[in-house]
């Protein structure tokens, strides 16, 4: 009896295993796979839309929050179907190592800080008063320049401990290209790169351990994604932009940055840092993918899933991303990057993306 | 008297013994072999580095990675990595030589064990745990109840004062850093030296008490001379995981590439700079070099180490 059930059960693995083969197969059920590695910054939008796409346009994203630069190595190296990156590639660099690049969506990084008795978005603070806060050349948070652009609060005395990204980040690329484009001596100084040499501060890793540090440390200031101080109700601040005016890191000032910004620029790099507009938040960012141009013969599938996943999330992945405090980009943005998919060819030099 | 039956079952013997002999020396060289690449690879990564900074990378404290004007020095980290593991070694080695002494010679015997299970699991907690832990209650503790209570009592007394004099006060620092770093090898240590401790003969520790010898002239003039070598070989040990510890130092060490001055002031080590910079760093690039560069120079400093403490002990190995 106990023989019977094993050999059935032996012939129903092995049935198994002879249909796999057939099954793979493009077919009706199948999910086609999909892999991508780079920036950890829109991890969690890409592993949402991954989660809809399953169903939504059948693909199977396997996306690996390594870094940017990990994901410009490995798109480089054509271990992936697409690279990730924060910072925008020069054109230089994308033509050598042949590789398409286009936004996918909008993020905004923001100051959090420990300052007791002072509520959310209540702290205002100028670009000046921010870089010299992370120059160190404001120690005190009761400081005359920080008081008198808040005469309604009561600013304690405390050290400024300010908080940085330690591991090397997109936030940290965006935020220092921030204090560089409103500070001189910042950019003279430190300078803006995915990790810079801070002249004062404790580093932690990732966003967590920054906003941790700022949540121990009575007096510290810190910057993070916006999408992680919200989901955590982190005290975030005020800031000046541009244009003299006080904005609070909302939807509404994120969404006036996005509508200013320029995209008719080589590899859709807009520059929203700094941007001039009455609402405009200043730190905004778009977050970038990386497609070869020329993928061989046994990557094409995988680049023709990967437009595949990106068109879909275009169409039907704006509601997840503002939901997860991103901002999805404006439609025409969206029509220019599908046209710019023409660029990528199969070995026989047709295009793969043909809708 | 009977004939051994064993003759035709012993050419395969010497045939198995000759198998085991090879596999035996396979393994033996393979360790070789796999130490010289790695050594190799890394030597090779850093090429660029050297060439582009020289000699003086080893005291530069430079630590750019902004385009245009990128520039490496290690002296930041290297320095940070040996001040950390010597300060952890001062805390750690008197403890674990007490935790060692009180098991084989004080404790009750129904506490040894329970006691020594806990130090051998103490030694098995992954270090990610040590990090996470040193981060939400150790570093609050050195902030709270350590810097703040002590710092400026501290920092008041003449010439040595600068050490704990310290603007820093978000209390992840190179003293946090080296506390937990006692804290994980200590287990290392005192299993160790509790091992070796049991392996001294009874009869020597009788003799020394029959001539009257009190508890801690037995330990100094009996048991640490027969067991000099081992308990260095677990002070070792325990060195070598500081100097190489990545995850608990970064999450409680601040990460700084500044020199510090003082105790709490934020620094950095190799591991931790190199755990921390690499994800980002493009293939190729000067600061991926001067990453690997920072590794070679970690295994030299394990090496002198390592090659330092066979020096000191060269007349016993005889």
């Amino acid at each position: 009896m106990e023989t019977l059930v094993n050999r059935r059960n032996l012939f129903a693995l092995a049935a198994g295993v002879a249909t796999v083969p057939l099954v793979s197969r493009p077919g009706f059920a199948q999910l086609a796979a999909l892999t991508g590695a780079g920036a950890s910054f829109p991890r969690p939008v890409y592993e949402r839309w991954g989660q809809a796409a399953r169903e939504g346009a059948g693909i199977q994203l396997n996306y690996q929050s390594i870094g940017s630069g990990g994901g410009i190595n490995q798109i480089s190296n054509r271990t992936v179907d697409f690279g990730a990156s924060d910072a925008p590639l020069p054109m230089e660099q994308l033509r050598e190592r042949s590789l398409l690049q286009f936004p996918t969506v909008m993020g905004s990084v923001v100051l959090i800080v420990n300052l007791p008795g002072v509520a959310d978005n209540a702290l205002k603070l100028t670009p000046e008063v921010v870089a010299d806060l992370f120059l160190g050349r404001i120690t005190r948070w009761n400081d005359a320049k920080i008081a008198e652009l808040n005469r309604d609060l009561r600013l304690p005395n405390l050290p400024v401990s300010p908080a940085y990204r330690a591991d090397a980040s997109g936030t940290t690329f965006v935020f220092t290209t921030y204090l560089a484009r409103v500070s001189e001596t910042w950019k003279s100084g430190p300078g803006a790169a995915v990790s810079v040499q801070w002249p004062v501060g404790n580093g932690a890793r990732g966003n967590e351990g920054v906003a941790n540090a700022v949540r121990n440390t009575p007096g510290a200031i810190g910057y993070t994604e916006n999408a992680y101080a919200t989901v955590n109700r982190l005290i975030t601040t005020q800031l000046r932009n541009k244009a003299g005016n006080f904005v609070s890191p909302t939807m509404a000032s994120f969404q006036a940055a996005a509508s200013t910004a320029d995209w008719a620029q080589p590899g859709f790099a807009a520059d929203m840092v700094d941007l001039n507009g009455a609402d405009v938040w200043p730190i905004v960012t778009p977050t970038f993918i990386l497609l070869p141009t020329n993928p061989v013969a046994d990557r094409v599938t995988g680049s023709r899933n990967a437009m595949r996943f990106f068109d879909w999330a275009y169409k039907n992945g704006a509601e997840a991303a503002r939901r997860l405090e991103y901002i999805p980009l404006p439609d025409a943005v969206h029509a220019q990057i599908r046209a710019s998919w023409s660029a990528v060819k199969d070995p026989s030099g047709a295009a793969i993306w043909t809708a | 008297m009977q004939q051994p039956v064993t003759s035709p079952s012993r050419s395969s013997g010497a045939f198995g013994d000759k198998l085991f002999e090879w596999l035996c020396r396979g393994a033996g060289l393979l360790v070789l072999a796999i130490l010289g690449a790695i050594i190799l690879t890394l030597l090779v990564g850093a090429l660029p580095a050297f060439r582009e900074f020289g000699i003086p990378f080893l005291w530069s404290t430079s630590w750019n990675p902004v385009e245009g004007r990128e520039n490496y020095g290690a002296a930041v980290p290297v320095l940070g990595t040996i001040i950390t593991a010597v300060l952890a070694m001062i805390i750690a080695v008197p403890a674990a030589f007490g935790v060692a002494f009180y098991l084989t010679e004080l404790a009750p015997e129904w506490i040894r064990g329970p006691v020594g299970t806990a130090i051998e699991l103490l030694a098995a907690i992954p270090s990610i745990i040590f990090g996470m832990w040193g981060l939400f209650v150790l570093v609050p503790i050195v902030q709270n109840y350590i810097q703040l209570p002590f710092g400026e009592i501290l920092g008041s007394i003449p010439l040595i004062g600068f050490i704990f004099e310290s603007n820093n006060f978000a209390g992840t620092s190179v003293f946090a850093a080296s506390l937990v770093l006692a804290i994980m090898i200590l287990p290392f240590i005192a299993a160790t030296m509790r091992d070796v401790f049991m392996t001294v003969p009874p009869v020597y520790k009788e003799s020394a008490y029959g001539l009257g010898a009190t508890r801690w002239e037995v330990m100094r003039g009996v048991v640490i001379p027969y067991t000099r070598i081992s308990v260095v070989g677990g002070i070792m040990l325990g060195l070598g995981r500081a100097l190489g510890e990545t995850m608990a130092v970064t999450f409680v060490i601040g990460n700084a590439n500044r020199l510090a001055t003082s105790l709490f002031d934020p620094s950095t080590t190799i591991a931790s700079v190199v755990a921390m910079e690499f994800p980002e760093s493009l293939m190729g690039s000067l600061k991926q070099s001067s990453l690997l560069a920072l590794g070679f120079l970690l295994f030299v400093i394990s090496f002198i180490v390592l090659a330092s403490s066979r020096w000191l002990l060269r007349s016993r190995l005889k």
